[in-house]
């Protein structure tokens, strides 16, 4: 039987001065490289399948697979990038991640170019979190300055080169692709997909995008072997997981469990709902995946389970609201992020936001008309699946789902408007 | 005092520029770093940074333009000493970060990124709500200068932002001690050098830690790793 | 490629997949389609029209605007969101619904076009775009009858200018990108650029620094609403109230596909027509936007006369002035000789009447198109290497597209044939051509071109082409492949060697060679023999059975056509002032282009009889006897041969203005001169010389040494000079908003040349000659030491007027103003 918690990334988080290289090596820290070292590549990506590794990022692709698609002998050079622009409303474990263990993620990602043969790796952090950025660059150097880094890694005949990047605002770059021309130095729009990043990514060069979080446990199951990782979660989302819970919960906080835990058992842990005010809807993974009720808390939070329940697992963001909070209004300040943050590429997500904020700010302010409902499901239908990315996706998630759970809140606002307006003509 | 370009954009900033440059396999990709280097040369991004962007890095200006106006943290005006962004999302407002941006408001009596006080100089403040800023269980959260200030309410923040004003430098719940904005800036821009106590400033939260101290405290771990977990069979090539 | 289906049988077996193709369903129609095409196109190929903003079959796909959403079914599995068909490839099996049969697909593109709407300006009764607007045909054949969007809409302050001659309205742009990446990926300009994010990005300038292309036209046209704008054209017209008549630029020897449109016979805009082999979609902005040259004020409307007792000129009937010029001419012809100057602009049909009406109204052969420096050496090489090739046996377009490398001799081809350079740069940037540049600077076109420049003092270019054997051995190498090309300029007619050179380097490599001459109508100048060794056809006056072919076509008694070579524009000039021929005839040649202008004010002074085929006053004016008014191109209809050898014929634009082409003019002349042209119009001089064919004669190619060059003394430097696409050419004036996207007037020095010549960079410099001097900005640029570079003909800086130096000249140079 498996532990309720299983703290793997973080467990080192405790250590006193657990971002320094001395507390990392003591920790075990750089063995997994070693060890990689020792093997073909080819063995650490299919160990990597065999882990049933999928992506921590938010979309849960295999991660095994990814690495796998990277074309070998092609003679072009191979680009590492670390997504850690962390920015999902909610999501708030690569950051504490970074900050607290920042060589779990550098020994991972010198373990996956080793894999993936790439000699140059990007670590692009969000530019508002300057605390991990200085932790990230200090790593990197003492990673140098222990033969970590650099030219002929261990005495492998490896080399590999890290960066860290920061960005500069832009929730946008968390799409690899967007990432990807950001990290190129130009505006954060996403690309034309095919080519794929495997293909055409970093400088048009065969490049592997892949989440923090992922990125970290690499260490990890090098040392510990997929059939260990694979003690943990379940069958297709196996592995620990960080859970983020924040907002009316008695103790917020990073819980790494296993996949497949509910909210119902990390509430337990945390102390449960804040001032005993119950639980009205919350986010299984950030704000982009359709808001779940009291009803979900018994769902399995893993790729799966969330999406028989009809959201997604995202980012494992778990923001709880209590009922003291206004659906509509948290559906209108979404809404507000999603326009500030779309790019502006495509039609319908850069217009649709536009005309969506004005119609919840409307709503809100109690003056919206029971057609509006029928307007915004309509608009957010011609956004859903219509968008050049997922943004557009994201953006509608909490509409939609919103007023699937809560049409009354938003039709209580109308009738507020309609008594207002009667009285007003009386 | 107006400075002429070359005296803004110096030697020193010059060679930083070029030593951004050589951190990458192509050049543009220094395109975001050397705007945040430009930031901490004259605290925005000017007409004059835009230049100097294309100049290093034979662009067009309207390239530069294009890529300066795409992201929130390059500004169009230059900013106070400090730069205070209160996050008003969903959540964070939910839980008091909207009151805090409205308290804040009032008291600096500007709005989204203006700024209180004459920009640069002393005590000076740029004010800002910011999306999520990746800290929500530590909510409401506001940041100076990028360092975090967790679970703020409208009256510590109102202190905090007074005592800037004052020109104290109130430590940051998780960051380091504080600066000011061109130097978070420098910062951003890859360049530490002289800065290394910054790395002991605190990160760690009890809500960052919530998770392994209970595990820690009734003894649940993680299963115990083999000893000699080996690697599988090299995959046959296909 | 497509094999439509047979709507009388239904099986689909029949259909042959042929080797790199593909079948699929659209709408229930099979068809087979290359691999790669995009959905978009492969419908469109059925008769099936997707609407789309974004995208332009032109440019990289962008998937941006989102209207062309289409149903996908792949492997029998229906795709989970709508597609967008300008970006995804056809694939075997692949089955597509479009909005003609897709409840979903249609949806979409509904709501997307409500999308597009809800910012959208109702201006449309005020916005030029109006009539033609994809974005108002869309709306009005799919888009709602009443709008749901009841709140704020975007604003912006407009129109901004973004240059001199183009206007945004942010409030219209759909954000389409077809500007920007136009710029971006066709013309390599990335002055225009989207800025902002989500629901305020938009279209810009960086500040001070406006859209300074000269392609910039081209962004309008292409703008599927009404954000960008032209200036010139600006609530001129209505799109519906004009006439649009296919036509062929006049500006350079590329002969781009145009459309004029037309209103009340006045010229409105100039448009780029569609021609894959020449143009694609694109023209440069002095083709699109220079044409009000021909309604200037000054044009000559009447014939003039020079008033024997006044000795000024007087209108006349035309029957007069003919009579006059006829008596003129006849008397000068048999006194000394009558010399034929025609320029460089003219039609085919003009220039062979020329050409006839010197060897059988004039008898003689001094007969020269070129109105600019020229040499002997061109003159063979022209005649030898050039003459008689077309499409079907010389460089094209296509050619310079499919080049695995193309060498540039003396040719700027972004200020010379602006397509030309289109061309090069799509070669080098999707199918990696290397081009190498000989010149004297990286210019903004070796960088557009991803070129290589192979730089060379001035005059230094023979001698750079003998070493590349030895010294750049690879260039010879990649002009070894197949298909591999060299383009000449112009200029290479002012550097003694060059033309022998570059034959010599295509014998070595088996490079094919192109003369791209500046001018519209030189080849075809050439190609009717107006030059003083050919007659038309190439066939060269030395040949006795050339003449006698010739003659009998023409029905002319036998000796008719002097034997004897003619004189070359400057030995014309020559000969006038020293008194060895009386008079001349001269259409449409600006004494200022000549190498000595000097010489030409001399020549037209001494000269006893001149009559001027003219549209507008010129040097020439004041010293004509006759005056003899001629129409605009767009007034005429003709035909030009471009670069390639390649006709392009246009009919008239503006019909019944009462304007002459000067082939009828020379023609009822010529019969006041007791001879017959058959050139009466342009058909019949087409006809006429199409009785002649062509029939090139052998002749040698070019042999001319590279000369020594000596190192300039001491405060002199080598002159390198070319000409600017949008200069002082008369063919812009009136346009000022054209003339606002000129490139600075500045001339460019090594830093070290500076240094030696005491020359402050970014100061004043002064270039002069024993005839003159010229002073303008300075700037430091890569140029080989001991060069100075200057605008040929800008601003106020005209080197040939000012200096009588040209390409290859010493001049002496100095800091500050003379």
């Amino acid at each position: 039987m498996v532990s309720p918690l299983t703290p793997v990334l973080t467990k080192r988080w405790t250590e006193p001065r657990s971002w320094t290289i001395e507390t990392y090596e003591r920790t075990d820290g750089y063995t997994a490289l070693r060890k990689a070292l020792t093997a073909h590549p080819d063995q650490l990506i299919q160990q990597c399948k065999d882990s049933g590794l999928r992506g921590r990022g938010g979309a849960g692709f295999p991660t095994g697979m990814k690495w796998g698609f990277i074309p070998q002998g092609d003679g072009k050079p191979h680009y590492l990038v670390i997504n850690a622009d962390e920015g999902e409303p909610g999501t708030c474990k690569d950051i504490p991640l970074m900050m607290a263990d920042p060589h779990s993620l550098i020994e991972g990602v010198i373990i996956t170019s080793y894999a993936i043969r790439a000699n140059f790796a990007a670590i692009y952090v969000r530019g508002e979190v300057l605390h991990c950025i200085r932790r990230l660059n200090a790593a990197v150097k003492e990673a140098y300055a222990k033969g970590y880094l650099g030219k002929d890694i261990l005495g492998s005949g490896f080399d590999l080169d890290v960066v860290i990047h920061a960005g500069a605002g832009a929730y946008i770059c968390g799409e690899e692709t967007a990432l990807l021309d950001s990290l190129e130095g130009k505006r954060g729009q996403p690309r034309l997909k095919p080519p794929f990043p495997a293909t055409a990514g970093l400088y048009a060069a065969p490049t592997v995008v892949n989440n923090v979080e992922t990125i970290a446990s690499v260490p990890f199951i090098v040392n510990g072997g997929a059939d260990w990782f694979r003690e943990m979660g379940r069958e297709r989302s196996p592995g620990p997981k960080i859970f983020s819970l924040s907002g009316h919960v008695t103790n917020p906080g990073q819980y790494e469990a296993p996949m497949g835990t509910t909210l119902r058992e990390l509430l337990d842990m945390a102390g449960g709902m804040k001032d005993g005010i119950p639980i009205k809807f919350w986010t299984p993974g950030g704000s982009s995946t359709p808001l779940f009720t009291a009803e979900h808390l018994d769902v399995p939070l893993d790729f799966e389970g969330c999406a028989e329940a009809g959201s997604m697992l995202g980012t494992t963001a778990l923001q709880i609201f209590n009922e003291t909070v206004s659906v509509p209004w948290a559906v209108m300040k979404w809404t507000e992020f999603y326009k500030h943050e779309s790019c502006g590429k495509c039609t319908p997500c850069r217009e649709g936001t536009y005309w969506l904020v004005q119609i919840l700010q409307r709503m809100v302010r109690g003056e919206g008309t029971a057609g509006d409902i029928d307007t915004l499901l309509d608009v957010c239908d011609n956004i859903l699946g219509r968008s050049f990315c997922a943004l557009g996706d994201g953006a509608v998630s909490p509409i939609t789902s919103g007023i699937k759970y809560f049409k009354d809140e938003f039709l209580a606002l109308c009738d507020q408007n309609s008594k207002a307006l009667a009285g007003a003509s009386a | 005092m107006t400075q002429t370009f070359d005296q803004t954009f110096d030697k020193d900033i010059a060679e930083k520029a070029q030593a951004i440059i050589a951190r990458y396999p192509q050049s543009r990709s220094a395109l975001l770093p050397m705007l945040h280097l430009v930031q901490s040369v004259q605290g925005y991004v000017s007409q004059d940074g835009i230049r100097f962007c294309a100049a290093q890095l034979d662009l067009s200006e309207a390239e530069v333009s294009a890529v300066a106006t795409f992201y929130t943290m390059y500004k169009r005006r230059p900013c106070g000493e400090h730069l205070v962004s209160v996050c008003t999302n969903t959540l964070c407002a939910a839980l008091g970060g909207d009151a805090i941006y409205a308290t804040l408001k009032d008291h600096l009596k500007v709005g989204h990124e203006e700024t209180a006080g004459e920009p640069g100089e002393p005590g000076s403040i740029t004010l800002e709500h910011a999306e999520c800023l990746a800290a929500c269980d530590l909510g409401p959260v506001l940041q100076v200068n990028y360092e975090f200030y967790d679970n703020q309410t409208p009256e510590k923040a109102l202190e905090l932002v007074k005592a800037l004003q004052e020109g104290e430098k109130p430590a940051p719940t998780r960051g380091a001690p504080l600066t000011d904005f061109k130097q978070a800036e420098l910062q951003l821009a890859g360049f530490f050098e002289g800065r290394d106590a910054d790395l002991d400033g605190p990160s760690a939260a009890e809500e960052t830690l919530r998770g392994a101290t209970i595990a820690a405290e009734r003894g649940w771990t993680a299963p115990s790793t083999p000893d000699n977990a080996e690697f599988p069979p090299l995959p046959e090539k296909k | 490629m497509t094999i439509a289906p047979d709507k009388t049988t239904d099986k689909s077996t029949e259909i042959v997949v042929p080797e790199g193709h593909v079948k699929l369903v659209i709408d229930g129609l099979e068809v087979v389609a290359p691999k790669g095409e995009l959905l978009i196109r492969t419908a469109e190929r059925l008769g099936i029209v997707i609407p789309r903003f974004c995208d332009h079959p032109l440019l990289d796909p962008a998937g941006a605007c989102r209207q062309c959403l289409v149903e996908v079914e792949m492997g029998g599995r229906p795709m989970p969101k709508p597609q967008a068909s300008c970006t995804m490839t056809v694939a075997d099996g692949m089955v597509v619904k479009t909005q003609l049969t897709s409840p979903v697909a249609d949806k979409a593109q509904a709501g997307v076009m409500e999308l597009l709407l809800i910012n959208h300006p109702l201006d449309c009764p005020i916005c030029d775009k109006g009539g033609e607007c994809p974005l108002q045909n869309q709306a009005l054949a799919h888009g709602r009858s009443d709008s749901r969007f009841h709140e704020h809409k975007r604003t912006f302050p407009k129109p901004i200018s973004i240059s001199t001659q183009v206007l945004l309205d942010r409030e219209r742009c759909v954000l389409c990108q077809r500007c920007t990446r136009f710029s971006a990926q066709i013309a390599g300009d990335p002055f225009i650029e989207l800025l902002e994010r989500g629901s305020q990005q938009q279209i810009g300038v960086a500040k001070d620094k406006p859209f300074q292309s000269y392609f910039s036209g081209n962004t309008i046209q292409i703008c599927p609403v009404g954000a960008l704008t032209s200036a010139a054209y600006r609530f001129r017209a209505r799109p519906f109230d004009l006439v649009s008549t296919p036509s062929v630029c006049e500006q350079c020897s590329s002969g781009c596909a145009e459309r004029t449109d037309w209103r009340r016979g006045k010229v409105q805009r100039k448009l780029a027509g569609d021609d894959p082999e020449v143009n694609e979609e694109w023209i440069c902005d002095k083709g699109r936007f220079a044409f009000r040259y021909a309604t200037a004020d000054d044009r000559f409307t009447r014939p003039m006369v020079r008033d024997a007792e006044s000795g000024e000129l007087r209108e006349s009937s035309w029957t007069e002035a003919l009579q006059i010029a006829a008596a003129g001419l006849a008397e000068t012809r048999d006194a000394n000789g009558v010399g034929v100057l025609t320029g460089g602009r003219l039609t085919v049909e003009d220039a062979y009447a020329y050409s006839k009406f010197a060897r059988i109204a004039l008898r003689t052969n001094d007969i020269d198109f070129r109105a600019r420096p020229h040499s002997a050496e061109e003159l063979d090489f022209l005649t030898s290497s050039v003459v008689g090739t077309n499409p079907d046996n010389g460089v094209t377009f296509k050619g310079i597209e499919a080049a695995p490398a193309a060498l540039l001799v003396a040719f700027e081809p972004e200020e010379e044939a602006p397509i030309v350079f289109l061309r090069l740069r799509k070669a080098a940037r999707n199918k990696k051509t290397k081009v190498f540049h000989l010149g004297q600077f990286t210019t903004p076109a070796v960088e557009k071109t991803f070129g290589t420049l192979l730089a060379c003092v001035p005059g230094g270019e023979a001698a750079a082409l003998h070493g590349l054997p030895e010294h750049a051995s690879d260039v010879v190498d990649e002009l070894s492949k197949p298909g591999a090309v060299i383009l000449v300029g112009e200029r290479a007619a002012e550097i003694p060697g060059a033309f022998t050179a570059v034959v010599k380097l295509a014998e070595r490599t088996g490079a094919k060679v192109a003369w791209i001459p500046r001018r519209a109508g030189e080849r075809g100048a050439l190609a009717v023999g107006a030059t003083p060794n050919l007659l038309p056809g190439g066939r060269l006056v030395t040949d006795a059975a050339a003449r006698t072919e010739v003659e009998r076509t023409w029905g002319v008694e036998e000796g008719v056509i002097s034997a004897k070579p003619g004189r070359d524009t400057t030995g014309i000039l020559t000969a006038l002032v020293a008194g060895e021929l009386d008079g001349l005839v001269v259409g449409g040649v600006d004494p200022f282009d000549l190498p000595d202008p000097e010489l030409a004010e001399k020549a037209l002074s001494k000269a006893s009889f001149i009559v001027s085929l003219e549209l507008r006053p010129s040097a020439v004016t004041a010293h004509a006897n006759v005056v003899l008014p001629i129409a605009p191109a767009v007034e005429k209809s003709g035909s030009y041969l471009n670069w390639e050898g390649r006709h392009r014929v246009f009919g008239t634009t503006l019909e019944g203005t009462g304007a002459l082409p000067d082939c009828r003019v020379l023609d009822t002349l010529a019969v006041e001169m007791d001879a017959d042209l058959f050139t009466q119009t342009p058909a019949a001089s087409a006809a006429d010389l199409a009785r002649l064919g062509d029939n090139v004669s052998a002749a040698a190619a070019p042999n001319v040494p590279a000369p020594l060059l000596s190192p300039p003394k001491a405060g002199q430097a080598v002159l390198a000079t070319w000409r600017r696409l949008i200069d002082n050419g008369s063919l812009q004036d009136g346009e000022p908003h054209l003339a606002g996207t000129a490139r600075p007037v500045v001339a460019k020095v090594s830093e070290a040349t500076a240094g030696h010549l005491g020359i402050e960079l970014g100061g004043e410099i002064t270039v002069s000659t024993a005839r003159g001097s010229v002073t303008l900005p300075v700037e430091a640029d890569d140029l080989p030491d001991g060069v100075v570079w200057v605008p040929a003909n800008s601003g106020d800086v005209t080197v040939r007027r000012n200096l009588a130096a040209g390409h290859g000249s010493v001049v002496s140079v100095s800091g500050g103003k003379a």
